[in-house]
């Protein structure tokens, strides 16, 4: 991704509505995105423009991840949850 | 340098619910209305909000206005004006029924009447038993309310400008507001938005703390804005905390889990409200349970490394329980505090929640700044509402449910009294010639400036100051070195220095830009509260304690008053509580208690 894009993505992790994704997005960018493929990184922008509630619940397990696609990058989200 | 200037009847800086209840008023009404947000309308902290909007409907049992209005009222310590909280509490039914007409989903009655449901501090009959009156849309209010009305406004044509930052606040040399000037994320540019009707909806500020549910969006920038244009702030000192947030994170826990039998303890596990309340103990009501917490950790009985947190304990309940009763809680745990509470309990403090104080506002969402000795004059052009505004209906303390009523009363008042000042069809006032000067000089500093301070450490510094000596219990000694400290720390936030210099997408510059409006909270509520030197509502100190002539160490002969916090010269100014209703009678004085 280029300069401009993860500036723009990381705009969009670190001011969400709910604070649990503030922490927790930010939390990934920091420590997990640079290890990612490109193609993670994008597929990380485009599951961050989930509605928060839905995000959130997905994050913290009291959802199911209906996407196929996303389930790896959710694994690393949840496994986020208990370092 | 010329910078772009865009036209507009009315300019709405922020998308939450105050800012897009104000602009269905604006487009409707045909007037050309523009709104500025940080982040996508519904992406706004209004999103947050679950426990409902408070409306007197009597959909399940008998209510009334009068009741509601005696409750907040009551609920404000007397601290709030007595003719904004009867027009908040009369109008509070028909902005929930339009709402409702905009297709909000809120929770049903088998009849097909809103579902309406109790919350802490609303009462039928003047306070005798709770009452039913919040309306919720499941755990999704905030959510449902913002996308009812974000369509609402697309229909009636309200332009957004999405990801751009509002920086100041233009004002002519008659005080007139006339624009902001504004940032677009996306390029950097700056841009003049002239206006003749300018109206803020920035939300709250409880990032000045450090620990605050408050998501990291919350950093004050309309009190900022107006603090840099020379408006004063009023009742900055008074701030509501939550008794249980995640130590370090802010994260909210339920009362629930307390419901559930979760128990505080402290540093040698003992279980310290048997000492504060021995009936209640653990369920005593907020303040008494946030005092409590904040005396542990003051008197040096608080956990961890830097004893400051207390514990939060539910091992000793069913884990089948705690899955099914307290959803998520686990989750929140182990996010943010590293913690399986089924195993360990939970390290918690109070938290910093909901900003009662504000812009000063007239119920007509006008904002009224003191000028040639009236205290409450209208600046022409400027409108507020929302948690950045004071009205005030919350006084020294907001009940639950209110402040999304707020958003919707007020934002709608702002709405007309802004329509009704177009209609009367003067054209722009003409743009002062360094209009963006300001902001062009704060920007050219952050890109120009070598050796500065850092913004994160700043932020925190600020932070750690507001938690240990403004908390949500405040000693007289600890609020004068908080004025010292908070003074040092300003130092530094006029001298910030950012590594990344790019123009696109340079979060570390709105960072920077956004600390320069949280400092300007901070000393606000600082300075206010130290010369607050009674006890009201969420205010309360330690050297103003319960006593027979003082109850709840209120001083309604020396302190029934709002303060105003001028930012230009550090200095404070009172203005006496309006105590007259509409159209009832006075609500007396009398003792808080529930
Ligand atoms: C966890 C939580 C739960 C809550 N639950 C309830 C509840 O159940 N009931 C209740 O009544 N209250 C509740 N509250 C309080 C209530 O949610 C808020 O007071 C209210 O939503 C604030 O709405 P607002 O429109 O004033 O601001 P917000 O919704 O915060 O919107 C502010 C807007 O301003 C924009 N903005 C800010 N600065 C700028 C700038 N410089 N340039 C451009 N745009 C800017 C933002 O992008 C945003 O669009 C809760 C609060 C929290 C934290």
């Amino acid at each position: 991704m280029t300069h401009d894009e993860i500036g723009k993505l990381r705009w969009r992790c670190v001011r969400r509505a709910l604070l649990e994704l503030d922490i927790s997005l930010s939390r990934f960018l920091d420590e997990r995105f640079s290890g990612l493929t490109d193609k993670d990184q994008r597929l990380f922008a485009e599951l961050v423009e989930m509605e928060d509630h839905d995000l959130w619940y997905l994050i913290s397990g009291q959802a199911e991840c209906k996407e196929i696609r996303f389930e790896p990058i959710v694994a690393m989200l949840r496994k986020g949850t208990v370092s | 340098m010329s910078i772009p200037v865009l036209k507009f009847d009315a300019v709405i800086v922020g998308a939450g619910g105050a800012g897009l209840r104000s602009a269905i008023q604006l487009s409707e009404a045909g007037q050309k209305t523009a709104v500025l947000s940080k982040v996508f309308p519904t992406r706004s902290h209004t999103v947050a909000a679950q426990g409902g909007v408070a409306a007197s409907l009597g959909n399940s049992e008998e209510d009334h206005w009068h009741w509601h209005m005696y409750d907040t009222v009551k609920g404000s310590d007397w601290l709030g004006d007595q003719d904004a909280i009867e027009f908040m509490c009369r109008k509070a039914n028909e902005v929930v029924v339009e709402l409702e007409h905009y297709g909000m989903p809120f929770d049903r009655l088998d009849n097909g009447k809103i579902y309406q449901r109790p919350f802490g501090g609303h009462m039928s009959n003047f306070g005798e038993k709770p009452v039913r009156r919040s309306c919720a849309a499941a755990d999704r209010t905030g959510h449902a309310m913002l996308h009812a009305m974000y369509q609402r406004n697309v229909k009636a044509n309200t332009q957004f400008f999405v990801e751009w930052m509002a920086l100041d606040l233009i004002r002519d040399s008659e005080g007139a507001v006339v624009g902001v000037t504004a940032m677009e994320m996306e390029t950097g540019q700056v841009v003049i938005f002239h206006a003749k009707a300018v109206i803020f909806a920035t939300g709250g500020s409880g990032r000045i703390y450090y620990s605050s549910t408050n998501a990291f969006i919350n950093t004050g920038d309309g009190l900022g804005m107006a603090a840099r244009a020379g408006i004063p702030l009023e009742d900055m000192e008074f701030w509501q905390f939550h008794p249980t947030g995640v130590a370090g994170a802010g994260v909210l826990i339920t009362e629930g889990v307390r419901g559930e039998g979760g128990i505080l303890r402290n540093a040698s596990k003992e279980r310290f409200m048997e000492r504060y309340a021995p009936n209640a103990k653990d369920l005593a009501s907020r303040d008494v349970v946030s005092r409590a917490m904040a005396t542990e950790i003051k008197e040096g009985r608080g956990c961890g490394p830097n004893k400051d947190y207390v514990l939060l304990d539910i091992t000793h309940l069913d884990p089948a329980t705690i899955m099914k009763r307290l959803p998520g809680i686990r989750e929140i745990g182990i996010q943010f505090a590293g913690v399986d509470c089924i195993k360990e309990p939970l390290p918690v403090v109070p938290t910093c929640h909901y900003q009662m104080g504000g812009i000063p506002t007239n119920y007509s969402g006008r904002v009224v700044a003191p000028k040639n000795g009236e205290l409450r004059a209208e600046v022409p052009g400027f409108y507020a509402a929302g948690e950045c505004a004071c009205a005030s209906v919350h006084g020294a303390n907001r009940l639950g449910t209110n402040s999304l009523l707020d958003l919707l009363v007020f934002g709608k008042s702002a709405g007309d009294s802004a329509v009704e000042d177009l209609k009367l069809g003067k054209a722009h006032r003409e743009l002062p010639a360094d209009a963006a000067a300001q902001s062009l000089a704060r920007i050219d500093a952050l890109n120009t400036r070598r050796g500065g301070a850092s913004v994160n450490e700043t932020r925190l510094a600020m932070q750690r100051t507001m938690q240990d000596h403004a908390g949500v219990f405040r000693f007289g000694d600890m609020l004068k070195q908080g004025v010292e400290k908070i003074l040092e720390v300003e130092k530094a936030a006029r001298q910030l220095e950012i590594g990344d210099k790019s123009l696109v997408w340079n979060t570390a510059r709105v960072e920077a830009l956004e600390m320069e409006n949280l400092i300007e909270v901070a000393k606000a509520t600082m300075i206010s509260a130290e010369a607050r030197k009674e006890s009201r509502g969420a205010h309360v100190r330690d050297d103003a304690p319960d006593t027979p002539e003082h109850p709840n160490g209120r001083d309604d002969e020396n302190w029934l008053k709002h303060t105003l916090f001028s930012p230009v010269d550090n200095t404070i100014t009172y203005k006496p509580v309006n105590m007259t209703p509409l159209s009832v009678e006075t609500i007396a004085l009398k003792t808080r208690s529930y």
